[in-house]
């Protein structure tokens, strides 16, 4: 049986009925037709698929739809309203820190969480910080060089 | 990869919990961090899931009469950066921050964890050397166990048909203790290949009393009590580390053998016993 | 007329941030799965569980019962659809009939064996289940020397010795190498079975139109052209029917080059049920039914002299290729051969390969394809020839280096290496690390007991692959370049980037050489309506042959915008500076735009000169790139757990000239990253019975970001003749480099223990297990 559901999915109000089996990955993807987050394994192990939730950063492949009703949902479209970039996204772009770009919106979501939680992470501890998304191109040390740069730049 | 269809509830107080489970035939959910996974590979099709997300104050983390009480929604999270565990007992604080990874702590809670029972997560160490105990309720019943009768078996634990992990209740740690929790995570899961969560208090410079707890290695999490007994009358670490592994099986995958891995079970409690040491005072 | 003549900042060589990322950082590119087609249906594949047996019975019924399913097929049904390709050929080479769907019998798991269509992936996963296949299971072989052994169960029962190929090549004479050697070094080496895991799993939509009798295939390719015809010819369709279009691409390294059994499932089901239908692989079908890498086990012996003079080498080279082969498979151990001999310069060689058939994925292209084999081979026997001769690893290597006065030179495999300079990146990387303390930090380490190791691994590569004598399907790459009638310009390129960054180091070269903003131009690629026909991307070929089949046809379109410059300033000839044509008697000028604009207008043309300004280049290398370098790996190994750390990690590469610089470095990180997961945690485990039990990413370790080294990397520049950019390539030398430098790195941290090789991964457990054995 499907149920309602009501959240806040990049900052607008949305309603929906969806089934209790549907994966907010999917929610995002086929009916919100936000297609940044990206799947790319069915263990939880990759976080192509991070979002962040009432601003934290969750693997959106492994919440069911309906543990999202009421609460808001952030996703990589919804980092740069207006299309202005978030300093993450620049430094991402300037430092090289992606390639295929498949994981990408990922880990800058995840990487928004750690400079929200800590605004001027050690190199050790940006790497612990995105322990969870893997990135099968860069060899991360861009990613690392990127999100040092995004706190300098906030922190300026 | 999708999983199968199933009922859904997501009751609004823990009445309403315990009476939609009382019947049996359903799973709890708390964070899904366990269940998700496996719901998606179609290694579990439970018909009906009940969501224990939404009920009020079933994450509150608070202390009271010297024990610290953690509700069963309380995310790793929630555990790693509370004031009250960290200040309290920072052991299990340590413990939550070994967790999986940054996206899992935010979901995964304390509760979840503990009733999935999965033989290689980190909190089953911690929580046997805290002597912390589970509290477990159903409509008609409220009974606490230790942490030592709570885990039985891979996946398997005291929880019975129509109960639910209510809360965790942690006795504080004397600020003076010294703790420790080592691990040696799997490269590909996270999950502890082995665990070891170890208490140390002193007195006089001698050791008064030892807990050690470890997961990972065997199918189900233990105590090395043996291995306490030595510390407490005076052995060194060496010595009783060697004594953490003793009369336990031990499990054995693709990564480690299990004469690698009580290996490994020796060479970690003997760190964490070390660093517990070197921070009681 | 305009009189501006400054010349631009030249760009080529320049660090410029990608022109791809802005749709990649806002999440606005189209993957594969981001497709979405009016009436789009979805399949899954039901897929076999076992490695071998036989097929009884298959039950649809269940399935279709389902509301919501639209049809279920089974191998039956597409009998004369395929075979699935082999390209490569080999003298005597037994090749299967590949069905896009399993006939009567199961030949690994994962092998498909019915696919259903539903209107939504939801129910088309539910009716997967209710397929019912009746299976009579049959013995496995997982193992490739299990596999050749005398009784082993046979993979293919018309082939009971499971052998596909045997190849033999020699160069100069072994046997007198042999007979002259001091000393003789052997050791069996394996290069273990990976899994290539691109983040993005391969997916494919096809979408037939009856009326137009037409296809377009989206998938997920890193081949779109040869995709189209090799897809027309197992369809049985017109190839100018079929379009292939690549989206955004996430990540291939060798597994999306290939013509995999779905793709030409999708377009057979879309043309039965006449809807667009898409498929996406699950991360588990990724590791059962998209190509593994590697697989080797070679027995290699050394030939040499006691001053460390290496005269020659043997071979006995054993390929897994698995249960079938896919485009290429048999033809990478034979690139291993051709690179066995390293950087040296000894001429005899006598190598035999034994292809080997698994009840397993079947193995191909993954970064390096066959090279990565090769170099961690030679590398390892360099440095147990060394130890064997108590010779310092980094002398014995300067000592058989190629001499710089002998390129081109031809190697005992028949090679003409183009250009090096193979001392200056190990003499770069020792000064980098400052080699001699420290071989004096690890005395005094070793004297407390620590095991510390340095290991060095000076690698070359063959790139740019390559002409086209040399490969299955051309080796040649195509370019056109457009400029449109407002000045703006548009390349088209053969080949088929994904991550690899040619929207920005072609649009660099083709500012450059037109003397246009970068802005102004827009590079298209992996559409085969628009672009001209291409090899596509692969065996770090795009820059050296994609990027110089675009620098000959801007050199043609050059000669074409001065020709009407010249017109429209009514003289004999201008000269071409900064985009603006130039009468140098006069100082008169004409901008691009006037000439771009004249040129479509048509009102005055040069004589014998047609409308328009499009070139089209198709270049055909004359030879290989070979690029090489040297890393340096320092590494700590904890005597109680076995535990390796990367304390610190140089790598001094030569890859030619250098486009962006930032792309580069890019690419050697990653590079290095799948080397290093290679050397220490990446193994695809199969049981006996041919289950795959590293199954799921939560089996198989990827490096992740806590688990990477900082790789100090820099760069020596020897341009390559080879092309006039100078180029040689950079996508696999990170891989390629890395593996031997770990390994002798950790081996030489153990040698005090006596030992004296170990296989990868470098998992703890082993090393422990050889510190108790060195304790014993």
């Amino acid at each position: 049986m499907k149920r309602k559901i009501s959240l806040t999915l990049n900052g607008k109000a949305v309603a929906d009925e969806v089934e209790p089996r549907l994966l907010l990955i999917h929610y995002l993807r086929e009916v919100a037709s936000l297609t940044g987050p990206h799947i790319g394994c069915e263990t939880s192990t990759c976080g192509a698929c991070t979002v962040l939730l009432d601003g934290r950063a969750v693997k959106s492949c492994a919440m069911f739809t309906v543990q999202a009703d009421g609460r808001q949902v952030l996703t990589i479209e919804g980092l740069a309203p207006n299309g202005k970039l978030d300093p993450l996204q620049e430094a991402f772009w300037n430092e090289h820190g992606l390639q295929c770009g498949f994981c990408t919106p990922g880990m800058i979501l995840t990487a928004r969480q750690l400079l929200n939680d800590n605004p001027s992470p050690t190199e050790e501890e940006i790497r612990k910080g995105l322990e969870g998304n893997l990135c099968r191109c860069t060899g991360y040390q861009h990613i690392i060089n990127a999100v040092k740069a995004a706190a300098a730049k906030q922190g300026a | 990869m999708i999983p199968q269809n199933f009922e859904y509830s997501a009751p609004a107080t823990l009445q309403e919990a315990l009476q939609l489970i009382s019947g049996g035939e359903c799973k709890v959910m708390a964070g899904g961090m366990s269940l998700i996974p496996l719901m998606k590979l179609r290694l579990a099709a439970p018909e009906h899931v009940v969501d224990l997300g939404r009920v009020p104050g079933l994450n509150s983390i608070s202390e009271s009469g010297g024990v610290v009480c953690i509700g069963a929604t309380a995310t790793h999270h929630d555990i790693e950066s509370s004031p009250v565990i960290r200040g309290r007992v920072p052991l299990l604080a340590e413990a939550a921050s070994h967790i999986g990874d940054v996206q899992v702590r935010n979901r995964g809670t304390l509760g979840g964890s503990i009733a999935h029972a999965d033989p290689a997560a980190d909190y089953p160490a911690s929580l046997l050397a805290l002597e912390a105990k589970v509290r477990l309720v159903s409509a008609n019943s409220d009974r606490t166990v230790e942490a030592a009768d709570f885990f039985l078996d891979p996946f398997t634990t005291a929880v019975e048909s129509g109960e639910i992990v209510l809360e965790v209740l942690v006795p504080i740690e004397e600020p003076r203790e010294g703790y420790r929790y080592e691990k040696v995570p799997h490269p590909a899961s996270g999950f502890a290949v082995v665990g070891v969560a170890a208490r140390i208090k002193k007195a006089g410079g001698k050791t008064t009393l030892a807990r050690i707890g470890v997961t990972g290695t065997g199918p189900r999490a233990f105590r090395a009590l043996a291995a306490e007994k030595l510390l407490e009358s005076g052995a060194d670490v060496a010595t009783a580390a060697a004594a953490v592994a003793e009369g336990q099986e031990t499990n054995a995958d693709l990564y480690a053998s299990a004469e690698y891995r009580r290996h490994l079970t020796r060479v970690w409690a003997a760190r964490a016993l070390t660093l517990a040491l070197s921070r009681a005072s | 007329m305009a009189t501006i003549t400054s010349k631009p900042e030249t760009l080529v060589g320049k660090r410029i941030r990608r022109r791809e990322d802005p749709r990649l950082i806002t999440g606005t590119a189209t993957y594969l799965d981001d497709l979405k087609l009016p009436g789009m249906h979805h399949a899954c594949v039901v897929r076999s569980p076992h490695a071998a047996a036989r097929i009884k019975n298959i039950n649809v019924k269940p399935a279709l019962e389902l509301p919501g399913v639209v049809a279920v097929f089974t191998g039956a049904d597409v009998k004369e659809v395929g075979p699935v390709p082999c390209a490569a050929g080999l003298p005597g080479l037994r090749v299967p009939h590949h069905h896009i769907l399993a006939q009567d019998r199961v030949y690994l798991v994962g092998h498909p064996v019915a696919v259903v269509v539903a209107t939504d992936r939801y129910i088309a996963a539910d009716a997967a289940d209710l397929v019912e296949v009746d299976y009579q299971e049959l013995p496995a072989v997982a193992d490739p020397e299990k596999a050749l052994a005398p009784g082993a169960p046979a993979v293919h029962p018309q082939w009971p010795d499971n052998v596909a190929f045997t190849f033999h090549q020699e160069g100069g004479d072994t046997a007198k190498a042999f007979q002259d050697a001091e000393v003789v070094v052997k050791q069996r080496i394996t290069s273990q079975r990976l899994i290539p895991t691109a983040m993005e799993t391969r997916g494919v939509v096809a979408d037939w139109k009856a009326g137009e009798k037409s296809m377009t295939l989206w998938s997920s390719t890193q081949v779109p052209h040869l995709l189209r015809t090799l897809l027309a010819g197992m369809l049985g369709m017109p190839e100018n029917r079929l379009r292939v279009i690549t989206p955004e691409v996430g990540g291939a390294f060798g597994s999306k080059l290939n013509v995999y059994a779905e793709e030409a499932l999708m377009a057979f089901i879309s043309m039965r049920i006449g809807k667009p239908v898409k498929w996406v692989e699950s991360r588990r079908e990724n590791f059962l039914c998209t190509i593994h890498g590697r697989g080797h086990v070679d027995y290699f012996e050394l030939a040499a002299m006691r001053d460390g003079t290496i005269l020659g080498m043997k071979l006995k080279l054993i390929q897994d290729l698995g249960a079938f082969l896919q485009l290429l498979t048999p033809a990478i151990p034979t690139l291993s051969v051709l690179m066995m001999p390293g950087l040296y310069k000894f001429k005899n060689i006598s190598a035999d390969i034994v292809g080997a058939f698994t009840n397993c994925t079947p193995t191909d292209a993954y970064r390096g394809a066959g090279r990565p084999e090769a170099t961690h081979g030679i590398e390892r026997m360099v440095d147990i020839l060394a130890a064997e001769l108590k010779m310092d690893p980094a002398q014995i290597r300067l000592k058989n280096f190629v001499d710089n006065d002998a390129f081109p030179f031809v190697t005992a495999t028949g090679l003409a290496y183009d250009s090096g300079n193979y001392a200056l990146p190990l003499n770069t990387a020792l000064a980098e690390v400052d080699y001699a303390s420290l071989r004096r930090e690890q005395q005094q380490a070793r004297q407390q007991g620590k095991l510390m190791g340095v290991g060095i691994s000076a690698y070359g590569e063959i790139c740019a692959i390559g002409p086209s004598p040399a490969t299955p399907a051309g080796g040649w790459e195509s370019a056109t370049v457009k400029i449109e009638p407002s000045g703006k310009v548009t390349v088209l390129t053969g080949t088929s980037p994904h991550g690899q960054g040619e929207e920005t180091t072609f649009a660099q070269i083709t500012a450059d050489e037109l003397g246009v903003d970068i802005d102004d131009v827009l590079v298209i690629h992996g559409d085969t309506s628009i672009v001209q026909y291409g090899i596509g991307t692969f065996g770090s070929r795009n820059t050296a042959i994609g990027g110089t089949a675009l620098y000959y046809a801007l050199q043609e379109l050059k000669t074409k915008i001065k020709k009407f410059g010249a017109v429209l300033l009514d003289v004999d000839e201008v000269t071409l500076v900064g985009g603006v044509c130039v009468d140098e008697k006069s100082g008169r000028s004409v901008s691009f735009n006037q000439v771009a604009a004249a040129a479509y207008r048509a009102l005055k043309l040069p004589p014998n000169t047609e409308p328009g300004l499009v070139a089209t280049h198709f270049w055909e290398p004359p030879n290989f790139t070979f690029p090489f370098g040297a890393h340096i790996v320092v590494t700590d190994v904890d005597r109680e757990t076995g535990q390796v750390s990367v304390r610190r990690y140089v790598a001094v590469d030569d890859c030619g000239k250098i486009i962006n610089p930032l792309i580069v470095a890019g690419q050697v990180h990653g590079g290095v990253a799948q080397g290093l997961g290679q050397a220490l945690w990446e193994q695809a485990v199969y049981a006996d019975n041919g289950q795959l039990l590293s199954g799921e990413l939560t089996d198989y370790a990827l490096p992740r970001a806590h688990m990477m080294p900082w790789i100090e990397s820099s760069h020596t520049i020897t341009p390559s003749p080879v092309n006039p950019l100078g180029v040689k390539g950079v996508g696999e030398a990170g891989t390629i480099g890395c593996s031997p430098a770990v390994v002798n790195s950790v081996v030489d941290a153990l040698s005090p223990l006596g030992v004296r090789h170990i296989d990868m991964p470098l998992t703890p457990e082993k090393i422990w297990k050889l510190i108790q054995e060195g304790r014993a």
